[in-house]
Formats: C-alpha cells, sequence, structure tokens
C-alpha cells in the first residue's frame, strides 16, 4: 500500500512537470526551435502573476485570464519579431539567442523585483486533501494540477488532430517548404504556435509558483525537468510529454520514499537510463 | 489574354546563376510544356515562379501585376499553385488533411473535395489513409489535387511522372485535360518530350538555364528538339 501511494504521489507531481514541459514540446515539434529560455519563461509567468495579483487583488488561478492572454500576445511579438529570424540557419542561431533571452529575463527580473523568494497565495485549497481507501491521502492542488495537465494535453490533441490550425501545425511540421508552396504563412503560423506554448507556459508559471517558492534564478531547473520530461517521452509527441512528465514525478517520489535526498537525483537518474535504453524517448515521434 | 509573363528571369542560388533572361508567356487556360535535359533550369522556372526563389520584383508578371518578390504563400493567393517534384504530400497527415491543406488559402472557385474525389475516384475509398501508405500514382493524384484546392488560375506541375508506371501516367494525363477544361492555365515540366509534347499547345526548351527554343507543340521539327535539348 506504501507502494501505491509512492506512484499516486508521483503521479500527480509529474502533473506539473507536464506542464512545464508542453511549452518545450510545441515548440520543437512544430518549428524545431529549442527553447533555452523556457523554464525563465515560466518564471516570468509567475511574477506577471505576481503583479497582477497585487494589482487587481485577484487570486492567482483567477490571474490566468490577464496572464494567459499577456503571455500570448508576448509570445506571438517574441516569435514574430525575433525568433523568425534565427531558424533558417540551422540549429545553433535559436540556441544562442534563446540562450540571450534567458539572461536578459533573469537579470531584467533581478533588476525590478529584487533577489527575494517570492510565493502566490491561493488560500485553503493548497492544503486541502481526500482521503482514500487504505489510508492514502492526496492533495486537492496537486489533483488539481495533474487534471489541468490532462485536460491541456487533451485539447492540444483536439486542436491538432479537428481543427486547420492544427492541420496547417502538423504540415508545417513535416515540411515547411512545401507548405508555405500550399499557401501557409509559415512566419505568421510559428508565431501563433509559439503564443499557444506561452499560454501552457503562463498556466504552467502560475500553478507552480503557488505550490513553491520562486526566485528570478529558478528558470534554469525547470527548463531541466521540462527537457527530461520532453526527451523520456519522445520528441514531438504530445501524449508522450505528459507521461514523461509523470515518469519523472513517480521517479523522484521513489527515490524521496528511501530519503528526501534522492528524490531529485532520483528523476536525472531515471532521465539518464531512458536515454541509454532508448535515446529517441519512449514514444517518438518527430522524424528528424 | 496572357496570365503569366517573365521578363529576362534570372534567378540565381547564392552565387551560382540558374536561369539567364528567360521570356516565357502562358495564356489563360493554355497547357505550355517546358522541357530540357537535367539541370536546364525547368524546377527554378517554375519555382521562382511560384515564389519559392526570390527573384527581381519586375521579372515575373501575373496578370499584369508584377510578383516576382512576392512569397509563395502570397502567390497562392493570387492563383498560383504548384505540384511539387517528387509529390512532397506531408506524411503525417492523412489523403483529406492533404487536399484540405491544400484550400488553406481558402481562395473561392468551383474546386472542392467532393469535385476532387470525382476526378479521381479511387481517392475517397483511401481518403482517411496515411498519405504515405498509397502508391505512387495515387500520391501523384493526391498532390494534383492538393494543387487544385487553391483554385488555381495557374497550376504548376513538376514532373507528374516521376517515378511512376505508363499505365498511371496515362490516367494521370488524361486527367490534366479535365483541369484546363476549367480555364485554369497549367504549365508542365517533364523529362520525357513525347509526353510532354502531346499534353500542351506550345512548349519551351531550356538548355544550361538559357531558352533554347519556343514553338507550338504540333508539327515541330525533330532535329531542332534535339539540338536545343542536348546543345548541338
Amino acid at each position: 500500500m506504501e507502494w501505491l501511494n509512492v506512484l499516486i504521489q508521483g503521479s500527480l507531481l509529474g502533473g506539473i512537470y507536464a506542464l512545464f514541459a508542453i511549452g518545450l514540446s510545441l515548440s520543437f515539434g512544430i518549428m524545431r526551435l529549442v527553447n533555452i529560455a523556457h523554464g525563465d519563461l515560466i518564471i516570468l509567468s509567475a511574477y506577471v502573476a505576481l503583479v497582477v495579483t497585487q494589482q487587481t487583488g485577484l487570486d492567482p488561478i483567477s490571474s490566468l485570464i490577464i496572464v494567459v492572454p499577456v503571455m500570448f500576445g508576448f509570445g506571438y511579438a517574441v516569435q514574430r519579431g525575433l525568433l523568425n529570424f534565427t531558424l533558417t540557419g540551422g540549429l545553433l542561431p535559436p540556441l544562442l539567442v534563446t540562450f540571450g533571452i534567458s539572461i536578459i529575463i533573469q537579470n531584467g527580473l533581478l533588476q525590478v523585483f529584487g533577489a527575494y523568494t517570492r510565493r502566490l497565495q491561493e488560500g485553503s485549497i493548497e492544503t486541502a486533501s481526500l482521503q482514500l481507501p487504505g489510508g492514502i491521502s492526496i492533495g486537492v492542488y496537486p489533483l488539481l494540477v495533474f487534471v489541468v495537465a490532462l485536460v491541456g494535453v487533451a485539447s492540444l490533441q483536439l486542436l491538432f488532430y479537428r481543427t486547420g490550425l492544427g492541420r496547417a501545425f502538423r504540415a508545417v511540421s513535416d515540411d515547411a517548404d512545401t507548405a508555405e508552396l500550399m499557401g501557409i504563412d509559415n512566419r505568421k503560423l510559428y508565431a501563433v504556435a509559439f503564443g499557444i506554448a506561452m499560454i501552457f507556459t503562463a498556466i504552467a508559471g502560475v500553478l507552480f509558483a503557488i505550490r513553491t517558492i520562486f526566485d528570478p534564478a529558478s528558470g534554469p531547473i525547470r527548463l531541466i525537468l521540462a527537457f527530461e520530461a520532453v526527451i523520456i517521452g519522445g520528441l514531438g509527441n504530445i501524449w508522450g510529454t505528459l507521461l514523461g512528465g509523470v515518469l519523472l514525478g513517480v521517479a523522484q517520489s521513489i527515490g524521496a520514499a528511501f530519503s528526501p535526498t534522492w528524490q531529485i537525483l532520483a528523476g536525472h537518474l531515471a532521465f539518464l537510463i531512458v536515454l541509454i535504453v532508448r535515446p529517441s524517448g519512449l514514444f517518438p515521434r518527430t522524424r528528424d | 489574354m496572357t496570365l503569366l509573363q517573365t521578363k529576362n528571369l534570372s534567378a540565381f542560388y547564392g552565387d551560382f546563376q540558374a536561369l539567364f533572361e528567360i521570356d516565357v508567356t502562358v495564356n489563360e487556360g493554355e497547357t505550355v510544356a517546358v522541357i530540357g535535359a537535367n539541370g536546364a533550369g525547368k524546377t527554378t522556372l517554375l519555382r521562382s515562379v511560384a515564389g519559392a526563389l526570390p527573384v527581381a520584383r519586375e521579372s515575373v508578371l501575373f496578370d499584369g501585376q508584377p510578383i516576382g518578390d512576392k512569397s509563395a504563400h502570397d502567390n497562392v493567393l493570387l492563383g498560383i499553385a504548384m505540384v511539387p517534384e517528387g509529390r512532397r504530400l506531408f506524411p503525417s497527415l492523412s489523403v483529406e488533411e492533404n487536399l484540405l491543406l491544400g484550400g488553406h488559402s481558402k481562395r473561392a472557385g468551383t474546386w472542392n473535395l467532393k469535385r476532387v474525389y470525382d476526378l479521381f475516384p479511387r481517392l475517397y475509398d483511401l481518403r482517411h489513409m496515411p498519405a504515405p501508405t498509397l502508391s505512387g500514382g495515387q500520391q501523384q493524384m493526391v498532390a494534383i489535387g492538393r494543387g487544385l484546392m487553391s483554385n488555381p488560375r495557374l497550376l504548376l506541375c513538376d514532373e507528374l511522372s516521376l517515378g511512376l508506371a505508363p499505365v498511371v501516367i496515362r490516367d494521370i494525363y488524361v486527367s490534366l485535360a479535365a483541369i484546363t477544361a476549367e480555364r485554369t492555365a497549367v504549365v508542365l515540366v517533364e523529362p520525357d518530350i513525347n509526353r510532354a509534347l502531346d499534353a500542351s499547345s506550345r512548349f519551351y526548351c531550356l538548355l544550361e538555364g538559357r531558352l533554347a527554343l519556343s514553338e507550338p507543340s504540333k508539327g515541330f521539327d525533330r532535329a531542332a528538339i534535339t539540338a536545343a535539348y542536348f546543345g548541338l
């Protein structure tokens, strides 16, 4: 029963990792953009939510109605005005430019907000829990985060396979030059894709910041967790990304069951094992 | 009426010049063939017209308007569609999704899914199959249908017969007649000279990026074509 508990807690923990990873998975899947600034964009979203909650008195989750459109617009503008210009010269230019964005965001946040650790307060839901038979108790909030991740992935699945926009995303991912010949404005489409990635990044940032303290330097570790979830699941596969997040969460919670000092390391070890056994991830979809 | 005109069209890949001052015209509803040896610049000519390769603004006129500097997706809106060499279907899309993607520009006109299925009845039963599972001939039909879905005034076809069995090629060319019946102009790039001349009313022969010959397709002088083709 103790192990069932570990498994459940780990899966729920994986929900937040999956949310971290969805935006990264999207931008890589559609435009082969390896976004080094992804973790910092998660933290930036948390700071935007911090400002919104302070200015409007909204609670953090309600603040998403402002944070999500702001981050979508930010993502659209950054892709349109900057990242689009890096996509024709191979893998290196986007890496360098997003690395630069990462440094700018970290130092910008440090300048404006200082190095203090912050937290978003959501109230009683943070500590509420449900009792399951067998003495297992699960937190309402981790469950909520997991459900959000699940709904997020499902809605992306619908977007990709049931809408014209999703069809265009898949076509551009397959063959950008031919998509252009079919009347698709790739640059505009990429900007929309990055905007959508930022929607998930904003949700991830706010839900993370309710659970954990953050400061301007919290981004890179989120980036690593997101990367691991994406790679474990397989590049370009959005359900794989969810599963990658869950696997990472379960590995961490198994590690923590032995000793709390093992939690983070166990997640990284699980990632390394997947990398050795199946270098392309468990469910790879992207061909190159 | 002239639909497409190139004037002194030169095209470059980096420092390499692939086309030298090409002048061609295509009238509305006309089928024009472009022949020439490998590397003569046939595909480059199509890519320049489609907007996939940027060229001088005034060197390509469509409907009298200069379009040489426009992007490929803008040209689709104007009514230029391309059936690329090697078909280039989107592998993760089904047959029907490939066709629908061709209609992404939402350009108004008479072509729609139903009419494409009428033109290629075999595709209807295969419509939910992933595009790569189809035979080469069926894939070529999807590629043509995908081009038609944007309701083009000018359809650029690059090597329709590449890698296909003769009987399949014949079917494909029969369908071209139905397309030109709609007043859609067609430019055919074709390595098979006889096939190209049968299907077209005029032809241009390219040799090493230069226009070597331009004649009506009927009553041509075989020796002149051979000379222009090989540069004898």
